[in-house]
């Protein structure tokens, strides 16, 4: 005789009902799938017409001369690439001074309630349309110069990258265990040592990566600088002459009629996104490094 | 706290020589009660599982007796908790968890295609360490969670949440606020929400995973009664660190140490005379 | 608190520095707002209400209504939210829910990439792609079936709200889909195992209560990407069709605020044109302003605790 005495199984039946839910389920999982899918599309679509439209205007030739004039062939975008590296370091120049000093606040946790406020500001900050950021530039300093400049358009780069660096510096300087601040204040240095000589080393590559995205997000901008660096035909590294950037170049030949500017604008479109993307990849190595 | 009505309605078997062998407990067989045979309604056979490449249970096999309480008790880290969600496919959905071996429920193994998980695990309820009410939801729809999330209504949604509640001893308590949120109980009560959450689609097992570990010792005293209360009815699996609770509760007792089932026996027994060196290291404080 | 009484006069100036700067971040957004109103002062002044609901722009004869603009601009928006909403979520989901972890990493980065793109390389492709498969295929196609309903009437032009519309969406699904991602991540595993353990399908546990614990801070991704989807300007500029009208088609062309700034403000030729300009900004502004406060609000009320 058997010891474990089982009861008779009950009988097996497949309900439509769970039949049914199985179903939703599997729609549920396959629509979720699906929009993935179509959420990448656009980005395979748009690198591979930029690649494909971009690279055959590419050469050295277009990295290095500076524009022709219409009707002339060649030519290229030596001058607005300069100019744009010239912008978003500047750009960096001023924002990175306020911005790190900043999250270094935010992650400091004294003030409490200021740091809040600190911290809605520069989420804010982030949301305000970059449009709006070229008239606040145009505002202060080009108005009362009356002239398009170099230094308004990296100002207003700061303003859109400064949010960015203060959040990210406030992220990575939280995650320094706070028994390294405990051991330096121990050893009887001042708190300021202990953050200058030991949390932000240890924070150092985080805050350079956002640093770096910072830039990727400001050399991209093209509302910002319209009416503040302008644009310009010439290289010109006068803080208060107007300059060119890559971005500006791209939209005024997209918009133009003439099709061999088309095709510049495709082969500026091709260096401006190796120029994000590559600064995007290097900051999200940073920090994956940093986390693992 | 007498064993022995925990132990009344569980007659005793006469262990059979041949199977590949649940352990079984050893008790002295009375002959009036041999007519009624005792009846295993969960039983795992030669069950291993792994998270990823780490192996956390050998070959476990073990009965679980109808309408009874069995403790799971072991240091932490044995693969108590691994044991019980492999009784209701609760491991396989973490990702990297495997196993091997074979879980029957009422004789047929749960793997085998004529059960779906979802449906096992209506049969099959569980309760966590940590209450895990829905802050989202009132009280009233805590408790026939249940039934809502699978799109599903009771016949008389009232009668089952007082019934489910009363039950999960927790009815006087809350009939006044059935509307108020899920978050707002305190911890003991939150638990038995959970309980009578799990209780309200009529389960024929509840799986308990360390419910009181997150308790004070007045609610932990509450759960246990309750406990006492649902075992002539439902079966119930208990996994808990603490002897004294596997004592008070159950009527048998699995001691799981590094992933193997080192003894399986009647509570009494167990406690009294255990068999294997290690379980008697282990109740005696020695280690764990 | 022993120890910033102890504190020395170093440790005060660096405080300071630190203190300086976070206003200097503040000062910043208060700097944004004041000259924006400053410069759209005489506009709202003269206009009043009369130019939130003027529908002519005329800078010659100094008239300047912003309801075209307004108009296109929410309608744009409300076609980039109506397509990025399902589909960003979904992504979340399906980063947070359904994929494994390896291919939620990938697929993670690729949705943020999509985010890092400049905005003027939507443009140029939404002006020299986009557009003429939707003049070419789509726009005949629907008329084809739909032709007389109003809202799909007008040649086929290729650039429009609808198009505007499409290249915002694939511009706002990444801020959709990175904050419910993030949101999604915050609700407690052991909600999942709850209705998992009742018998519930993986939708069921996900529809039953991962969204409504997550509701808030969805709501929140929603509502950012709202405030994105308003101000951005440069693909919108290069596809809305420049037309200052206010036309029931979405295949008509049209004008959106940050659009009619962008082409029109280094030429603003008067005091008074420049405050009008001014004044779509201060629209603008305003309300992404009160939009990204109201959704990280939202979004930190799930990071702490569900609701």
């Amino acid at each position: 005789m058997d010891a474990w005495l089982y009861p008779p199984p009950p009988q097996r039946t497949v309900s439509p009902r769970l039949r049914w839910r199985r179903l939703a389920d599997r729609l549920f999982r396959g629509a979720v799938v699906a929009s993935v899918v179509v959420v990448l599309a656009p980005l395979a679509a748009v690198l591979a017409t930029v690649i494909a439209k971009g690279a055959p205007a590419l050469d050295l030739a277009f990295l290095t001369h500076l524009p022709k004039p219409v009707g002339e062939t060649g030519g290229g975008v030596g001058h607005a690439i300069l100019g744009t590296l010239f912008l978003a370091l500047g750009g960096l120049g001023i924002a990175v001074p306020v911005g790190v000093p900043a999250g270094v606040f935010l992650a400091s946790d004294r003030m409490p309630r200021l740091a809040g406020v600190v911290r809605m500001c520069a989420d804010v900050l982030a949301g305000v349309p970059s449009i709006v950021v070229g008239l606040f530039a145009y505002t202060l300093l080009v108005m009362p110069f009356r002239q398009f400049s170099a230094l308004s358009g990296a100002f207003a780069l700061a303003v859109i990258m400064l949010p960015t660096i203060v959040r990210t510096t406030e992220e990575v300087v939280r995650l320094v265990p706070p028994t390294l601040t405990e051991a330096a204040l121990a050893l009887g240095a001042p708190r300021w040592r202990a953050m200058l000589g030991v949390v932000l080393p240890s924070a150092g590559k985080g805050v350079a990566a956002g640093i770096i995205a910072a830039f990727s997000r400001g050399a991209g901008e093209t509302a910002p600088l319209m009416f503040t660096a302008f644009g310009s035909q010439f290289l010109s590294w006068n803080l208060l002459q107007p300059i060119a950037a890559l971005p500006l170049v791209l939209f005024n030949y997209a918009v133009s009629p003439y099709e061999d500017w088309h095709a510049q604008a495709w082969a500026a479109a091709l260096v401006l996104v190796v120029l994000v993307l590559v600064a995007n990849l290097v900051a999200r190595y940073a920090t994956a490094r940093r986390s693992a | 706290m007498s064993l022995a009505s925990v132990m009344a309605p569980v007659p005793v078997p006469t262990p059979s020589p041949g199977r590949v062998a649940p352990p079984v407990p050893r008790a002295d067989p009375s002959p009036a009660l041999r007519e009624e045979p005792r009846v295993a309604k969960m039983v795992v056979e030669d069950l291993s599982a792994w998270y990823g490449r780490r192996k956390v249970l050998h070959g476990v096999s073990l009965p679980f007796v109808k309408d009874a309480v069995t403790a799971i008790i072991g240091p932490s880290g044995c693969g108590k908790s691994t044991l019980i969600r492999c009784l209701n496919r609760m491991h396989e959905i973490q990702p990297g968890a495997a196993q091997s071996g074979r879980v029957l429920l009422d004789g047929r193994d749960i793997h085998g295609g004529h059960l779906d998980p979802i449906e096992l695990r209506r049969r099959v309820g569980m309760v966590f360490q940590k209450p895990n009410p829905f802050p989202t939801m009132s009280v009233r729809d805590n408790v026939l969670a249940g039934w809502r999330l699978t799109g599903t209504r009771p016949k008389d949604p009232d009668a089952v949440v007082e019934d489910a509640l009363r039950r999960a001893a927790l009815w006087v308590e809350v009939k006044d606020r059935l509307k108020a949120p899920g978050g707002s109980l305190s911890g003991g009560q939150a638990q038995r929400l959970c309980i009578a959450r799990a209780l309200a689609v009529a389960p024929e097992v509840l799986l308990m995973d360390e419910p009181c570990s997150a308790l004070d010792p007045i609610a932990t005293a509450r759960i246990e009664e309750l406990i006492h209360e649902l075992a002539p009815t439902v079966t119930i699996v208990i996994v808990t660190h603490n002897m004294q609770q596997a004592a008070r509760v159950s009527a048998y007792t699995a001691f799981l140490y590094m992933g193997e089932l080192v003894e399986f026996a009647e509570t009494a027994g167990l406690f009294t005379r255990p068999a294997d060196p290690r379980t008697e290291d282990y109740i005696t404080g020695r280690f764990g | 608190m022993g120890r910033r009484s102890s504190s020395s006069p170093s440790d005060a100036a660096f405080h300071a520095t630190l203190v300086l700067a976070g206003l200097g971040v503040a000062t910043v957004l208060a700097g944004v707002a004041w000259e924006v109103l400053d410069l759209a002062g005489p506009a709202m002044q003269k206009g009043g209400l009369s130019f939130l609901t003027g529908t002519t722009w005329d800078p010659v004869a100094g008239e300047f209504g912003a309801l075209p603009a307004l108009y296109g601009t929410l309608l744009t928006s409300a076609i980039a939210l109506l397509v990025a909403v399902p589909l960003g979520i979904g992504s979340a989901v399906f980063l947070s829910e359904i994929a494994s972890s390896r291919v939620a990493a990938v697929a993670g980065v690729l949705v943020d990439l999509l985010a890092a793109i400049p905005s003027v390389i939507y443009g140029l492709w939404g002006l020299f792609v986009l557009a003429p498969l939707l003049r070419q295929h789509v726009q005949p196609a629907v008329q084809s079936v739909l032709g007389d309903v109003p809202l799909f009437a007008g040649p086929p032009l290729g650039v429009g709200y609808g198009t505007a519309g499409l290249l915002l969406a694939i511009m706002v699904i990444p801020v959709v889909t990175s904050v419910s991602r993030e949101v999604l991540k915050a609700v407690p595993d052991t909600q999942r195992e709850a209705a998992c353990a009742l018998g519930a399908t993986p939708f069921e546990v996900i529809r039953g209560t991962v969204f409504p614990y997550a509701r808030s801070g969805l709501v929140g991704a929603v509502v950012l990407g709202l405030g994105r989807a308003l101000g951005e300007t440069m693909a919108v500029t290069m596809v809305i069709g420049n037309r200052y009208e206010i036309s029931a088609s979405l295949f008509a062309p049209g004008y959106t605020l940050a659009a009619v700034i962008a082409n029109e403000f280094a030429e603003a030729f008067s005091p008074e044109y420049l405050s009008a300009l001014g004044g779509l900004a201060v629209v603008l502004l305003g309300s992404t302003l009160v939009l990204n406060a109201a959704a990280r609000l939202l979004v930190r009320g799930v990071r702490h605790g569900g609701g």
